[in-house]
């Protein structure tokens, strides 16, 4: 019992690193009024563009900046979308996952061809931190990326939002841009700094996956990662903090689910049910909230000055 | 302030030019077809071959040419669905979830129905497919409209609660015993679609698909129903101000929009596969979105984008087995196009004027 809890909390915290990664992400462009349907494609293109640069150039650090690099550029192209086109944002997104995901799946195929083994790399190791305790060693046996992930970026998140001026900037353009405009902030500016940042982070959450979990690149990598993270963004009612907390209800749900398939026990319900659980309570938490879910009040609307 | 910098700048206006109207899906094809060639060209093929087998070659025989209806069928029923919320102003990206909803029926009703001629059975799989698309898009549709709770993430979300429903089925109740595959038994003889052509794929789904274009047609442009849609649609104040009840006409669209994405379930069921899988649709859920965006919501436009995106389906094929060009060209040229055309939109609503 001891190992099975062990297990899962480290597991846990792998499992959540690319969801809340990506949540994060679309937490601060949210934050300044873009819904970035693009995210589950941002999250692919990153988990192959780093697969693909780490295999080119032997440097798993050379994958991970590369894929941060496309996640910038997608979030720059949802602003000149979004932003400076003033095109509808569910639209923009949806056709940014449909460019992203195809432009991978070419890449893919033309570069390693329809081989039946998928090829692989040596992915990131985890770091050993106090090995030989029984309870903590296995659980601190983590990935730097998920150190990163919950030790800077997430507070980091936090202390922008909440403690800075350009936090300030960020979430007063998702909250009111006509007085944010007239301030002397340039809306647009602001919002093309948050897509850019949130394409980065999730083409880096996509990366962990195909760098340090898998060493390797599938059509299944991200199967709705995504759309998760989504999902825990409203559930966490747009505070980096609760977004974190939900990523890690989430992945807790998936590593228990994945356990007790391996363990080969038999339950009564569908362990698909495990798997749908965050999507069913994200709705029901929109329900609870209702009309006062904090949602930025801007978000979905674009900005010009008439 | 920077725009102030610039020697152009956009004026709205209201009426775009005649010859911009008709320019712009030249343009958009145009710059589509550029910025796709890079992709060939690093697949070393020369880009004008590539085209050939892309878009003409499969109109060349009857065999591939019906392959492009048979492809367009289910994008016809997505878009003709995604049309019908999104005139009314409400976004249902759920239509994925709605189209397996369909799916779901038709592979249950295509079980039970065994014995049932089909002149019964496949009108009752069409009104099951078609009220399961509706029952799934009914929470989101009350959430709206009741709770105000945002349509865009309820309808998306539900699209994957409705993958692991189809996982959970697939693997286990409707696992096949013999060959243990995920995919629900074989439906009667029975409820099979009929084939329009004999020996070809082509069946009743694009049949059912054109009348779907029909009724878009005909509520959008013939009803006054229709026309609260899009009066909805246009602006809610202005049309509750006009007397129409706003609640009650999205609630409508957003259920005739489920309805059509679950018949399109059924016709991929009951006219490809003849059981449910997990693969059944090639995101055509998504899709519809981007043919509903292209053919500006518009019947006709409807028809003619989900045409040429089977068009497209069945090239990306054909290039891919004569030239070695991955197929995922197909997806990557509709995303492209897509994004070119929501760019190209505003040039539609802006002239570029130079400063004085």
């Amino acid at each position: 019992m001891e190992i099975f809890l062990v297990n899962l909390i480290a597991a846990t915290l792998r499992v959540s690193t690319p969801i809340v990664l990506a949540a994060i992400g679309e937490t601060y462009s949210e934050r300044a009024g873009i819904l970035n349907l693009g995210i589950e494609g941002i999250m692919f293109f990153g988990a192959f563009a780093g697969f693909f640069a780490a295999d080119q150039s032997g440097s798993l650090w050379v994958g991970l900046l590369v894929a941060i690099f496309t996640g910038v550029l997608a979030g720059l192209l949802m602003g000149l979308l979004t932003v400076t086109l003033g095109v509808n944002q569910h639209v923009s997104g949806l056709g940014i996952t449909l460019l992203l995901t195809g432009l991978a799946l070419f890449g893919f195929r033309l570069v390693y061809g329809g081989r039946s083994t998928p090829p692989s790399i040596p992915s990131f190791k985890a770091l050993e931190v106090m090995p030989d305790n029984p309870i903590l060693g296995p659980i601190l046996s983590q990935y730097w990326l998920t150190y990163v992930t919950f030790l800077v970026i997430v507070p980091l998140a936090w202390w922008i939002l909440y403690k800075t001026n350009l936090g300030l900037k960020i979430r007063s353009v998702g909250e009111n841009p006509e007085a944010v405009d007239a301030a002397g902030v340039s809306v647009p500016a602001v919002r093309y700094a948050v897509l850019a940042i949130g394409g980065g982070l999730m083409a880096a959450g996509g990366a962990f996956l195909s760098l340090a979990q898998l060493g390797a690149f599938t059509h299944g990598i991200i199967s709705g990662r995504g759309w998760v993270a989504i999902a825990i963004v409203i559930f966490g009612n747009w505070h980096p903090v609760r977004v974190m907390l939900g990523g890690l209800i989430f992945g807790g749900t998936f590593a228990l689910q994945l356990r007790l398939q391996a363990m080969g026990l038999q339950l009564p319900i569908p362990y698909e049910t495990f798997l749908a659980l965050p999507y069913i309570v994200t709705i029901i938490a929109l329900v609870i909230a209702g009309r006062n879910a904090s949602y930025p009040a801007a978000l979905l609307k674009p900005y010009r000055r008439e | 302030m920077e725009a102030n910098r610039l020697k152009f700048q956009l004026v709205k206006t209201n009426t775009p030019p005649w010859w911009m109207r008709s320019l712009i899906p030249v343009l958009v094809l145009l710059i589509t077809f550029l910025i796709t060639s890079g992709l060939i060209l690093i697949s070393q093929v020369n880009p004008f071959q590539a085209y050939y087998y892309f878009l003409v070659s499969p109109l060349s025989s009857q065999v591939s040419f019906l392959e492009v209806l048979v492809k367009a069928t289910p994008l016809m029923l997505a878009g003709v669905a995604i049309s019908f919320a999104f005139s009314a102003g409400y976004y249902n990206i759920g239509a994925e979830g709605q189209l397996y909803a369909g799916a779901i029926a038709a592979a249950w009703l295509g079980i039970v129905l065994v014995g049932v001629p089909s002149i019964i059975a496949i009108p009752l799989m069409l009104i099951g497919g078609f009220l399961a698309g509706m029952l799934w898009a009914l929470l989101p549709a009350l959430l709206k409209v009741r709770l105000a709770v945002d349509e865009v993430v309820t309808t998306l979300l539900l699209n994957s609660v409705m993958a692991y429903i189809v996982s959970a089925l697939l693997n286990g109740p409707w696992r096949d015993p013999h060959s243990g595959w995920p995919q629900s038994p074989e439906i009667a003889d029975s409820t099979i679609f009929f084939k329009l052509i004999p020996r070809s794929r082509l069946h009743l789904g694009f049949l059912i698909a054109l009348i779907a274009v029909f009724v878009l047609w005909f509520v959008l442009t013939r009803t006054s129903f229709g026309l609260k849609m899009r009066a909805v649609g246009l602006g809610k104040p202005a049309a509750q101000f006009a007397g129409i009840h706003v609640g009650r006409t999205t609630l409508i669209a957003a259920l005739i929009s489920g309805g059509i994405a679950g018949i399109a379930g059924v016709s991929e069921v009951a006219g490809i596969q003849y059981h449910l899988i997990g693969d059944l649709s090639a995101h055509y859920g998504y899709t519809g979105v981007i043919i509903a965006t292209l053919g500006g919501l518009n019947a006709i436009g409807v028809m003619v984008a989900s045409l040429f995106f089977g068009l497209i389906d069945t090239g990306a094929q054909t290039v891919s087995r004569a030239l070695g060009v991955p197929v995922y060209l197909g997806e990557v040229t509709q995303a492209v196009m897509l994004l070119v055309a929501l760019g190209m939109y505003l040039l539609q609503r802006y002239r570029i004027v130079r400063r004085a």
